[in-house]
């Protein structure tokens, strides 16, 4: 592995990278189970460069933004890397988003240059948004058809200047990227990270979990999230391992990924890790009864024996169909973006395959707190990482209180947002929002939030004031989003849910049509987003004086309310 | 070549199938996440069916965010 103290860049540390590892495999892609393209470091750094170069002759300089959008694919990160080299600010979006939001975000970041697919481009400037977006004044799009309209776009595989890039140097402090962490509809969240957060954050990883040349790394989560950029592309790069992207994931492909390509690590939500024990729960319920009861006793033993630590060559005896289903070299599979239930984790740990279980958001960098398997823990979020340190703040007679985080990996702050970032970040420490205390053991175990918001099993991070704008115009006296955990706090990070508050007007009845609209407006919205109940509230609004609504006066005031008598099924 | 109301009704009698739910009971308007009670990985597992059936690829990009029936008989109308 690079030892990235001598770098003061992502853009830095890759290019060293790409010439310390020249032979080494980088990236596999595989597309419906056919490997399209397999890239060593020295095939990437061809194919980049010239790119690099391209963007250069175009007019990128230092600072410029540059977003990307794109499935996760070698496309994705040769760009990161050129645009890296032309000293550019990255702005990675989820491709899921749809064009509207997609270009609120790209208005909100500045962002110059767009590069994404030819598919993707086609729904965007499909879009009327696009009118209001002048500064997107480049689009490079790729795996456009060869007669393809380019709706104003240029062929990205023909941006290729002649000659080699003039890489521009960035300074440690200088900002590398900004990461939306939620935030469309209402307030977008543009999460500033520097280059300094990065390489403190790699550093502080791969202390616990390095990898190294030979190291196939399964890339699902999508790019954009920190934790892929992290684990799937910049960690695994300067520690010379290879990251495979799938075109298509579908969990068939999926599984057939594991074994084809023997992955080594992955990172998966706790939706697609629950996902994963069923089809295998389902798998052992179907052996014969004198085969399941062996296998039983050998999980029997794997338990025992793995109680301190994971064991894997032992495990892998133990347990040889099930781990020659994961291709017989995955180390751990890594879980975050959301909270998991402890018997999913546990379930994995019994058959032998540890998982880190880890705690983190993108205003921390991403990892907080990773579980470090000596010895393995379903209950906790394990312990903070080197260098970062975590604090409970204002804790209560159980030890209960906000988690606060302070480090190197600490964001800058919100883009264009100084009032959020200093709500955010107080004397140095962020804020997350998020309920917890340290066990005994230093381990940290989560308890619930205290912002208004969710996080899905998907890793998605819903903020209720954002779900807001779907319901104006709504002919009601007012109304208000809250997650159902603010107001009736349940201690638990799981299966969170939105609701919508409404007040009615004096003598207006809460007739089938206004459920019907509500539920339609509501269907409207992507499914994570979506509200679950309805609380017909009687009183007015507590408001200020500006008419805004006090939302933790009204939260108050709602969980005096008793939660299963008075929210409706929507 | 298909009709749009032709590969719609493929498309729900597939899903149908798929979901073990009764011929008939799911419509073109309706909510599949929440009519099915299925999640987002399901839902994929269901579009993998429907490649085979029509002999289509649908890239994840065409399906992320389509949530009824409707729009999404429309997509693979328009790679038919």
């Amino acid at each position: 592995m690079l030892d990235l103290r001598k770098y003061s860049s992502i853009g830095e540390s890759l290019r060293e990278a790409l010439e310390t590892f020249p032979d080494e495999v980088c990236l596999i892609e595989s597309d419906r189970g056919e490997e399209k393209l397999r890239l060593t470091y020295r095939e990437f750094k061809e194919r980049a460069l010239p790119l690099a170069r391209g963007l250069q002759d175009l007019g990128l300089a230092a600072g410029d933004r540059v977003s990307i959008i794109m499935t996760n694919q070698s496309k994705w990160l040769i760009s990161a890397y050129a645009l890296f080299c032309c000293g550019g600010t990255m702005v990675p979006l989820d491709f899921k988003l749809k064009p509207e939001e997609h270009w609120q975000l790209l208005k909100h970041s500045s962002a110059s240059v767009l590069i994404t697919e030819y598919g993707i481009w086609r729904q965007l400037s499909a879009s009327p948004a696009r009118a209001e977006v002048p500064n997107v004044k480049t689009v490079l799009v790729t795996e456009a058809p060869p007669d393809a309209d380019l709706l104003g776009a240029q062929r990205w595989e023909k941006i290729q200047g002649s000659g080699e890039p003039v890489f521009v140097p960035r300074k440690r402090a200088d900002i590398a990227s900004i990461v939306y962490s939620s935030g469309t509809g209402g307030s977008p969240k543009g999460c500033m990270l520097s280059h300094e957060n990065y390489l403190a954050q790699c550093t502080a990883l791969t202390a616990w979990y390095p990898f190294w040349p030979g190291v196939r790394y399964l890339s699902i989560l999508p790019t954009n999230h920190s934790i892929d950029f992290m684990v799937g592309f910049f960690g695994p790069f300067v520690c010379g391992a290879a990251v495979v992207h799938l075109r298509t994931l579908r969990p068939e492909f999926v599984r057939e990924a594991f074994a084809k390509y023997q992955i080594t690590y992955v990172t998966l939500v706790p939706l697609v890790l629950k996902n994963l024990q069923k089809g295998l729960q389902a798998r052992f319920d179907e052996l014969p009864a004198s085969k399941r009861r062996a296998f039983e006793a050998m999980r029997k033993i794997n338990i025992a024996l793995t109680r301190n630590q994971p064991r894997l060559a032992l495990s892998r005896r133990l347990l040889k169909q099930v781990h020659e289903g994961f291709g017989g070299k995955l180390e751990a599979i890594i879980v975050g973006g959301a909270f998991s239930e402890p018997q999913t984790l546990q379930f994995f740990y019994d058959l032998g395959i540890p998982v880190i279980n880890a705690y983190g958001l993108t205003e921390g960098g991403t990892g907080v707190t990773v579980n470090d398997l000596k010895p393995f823990r379903a209950d906790t979020v394990g312990k903070p990482l080197p260098g970062i340190e975590v604090r409970i703040a204002t804790p209560d007679v159980e030890g209960i209180g906000e988690v606060a985080v302070r480090g190197k990996t600490v964001m800058a702050g919100y883009l264009n947002d100084p009032d959020m970032t200093a709500e955010t970040i107080v004397d140095g420490w962020l804020m997350t929002g998020d309920m917890g205390r340290f066990d005994s053991m230093g381990h940290l175990q989560l308890f619930g939030r205290k912002k208004n918001m969710i996080v899905t099993e998907e890793g998605k991070n819903v903020y209720a004031e954002d779900v807001e704008s779907a319901f104006e115009g709504l002919k009601v006296k007012e109304f208000c989003v809250f997650a159902a955990n603010y107001i009736w706090p349940q201690r638990s990070m799981t299966a969170e849910k939105l609701v919508l508050v409404i007040h009615l007007e004096q003598g207006q009845a809460f007739t089938p049509e206004l459920k019907n609209e509500i539920a339609a407006r509501n269907n409207r919205l992507t499914n994570y987003k979506r509200v679950h109940g309805l609380v017909v509230y009687a009183d007015d609004f507590p408001l200020t004086a500006s008419l805004k609504v006090i939302r933790k006066v009204l939260a108050q005031r709602l969980g005096n309310l008793e939660q299963e008598k008075v929210v409706l099924p929507i | 070549m298909r009709t749009l109301e032709q590969t719609t009704q493929e498309v729900l009698e597939l899903a149908a199938n798929h979901f073990k739910v009764a011929d008939g009971s799911l419509h073109a308007g309706d909510d599949f996440y929440k009519k099915l009670g299925i999640d987002s990985l399901q839902a994929l597992d269901m579009l993998s069916r429907l490649e085979n059936h029509f002999q289509i690829e649908l890239p994840d990009y065409e399906v992320q965010g389509v949530s009824d029936f409707k729009t999404l008989a429309e997509r693979i109308q328009a790679r038919l």
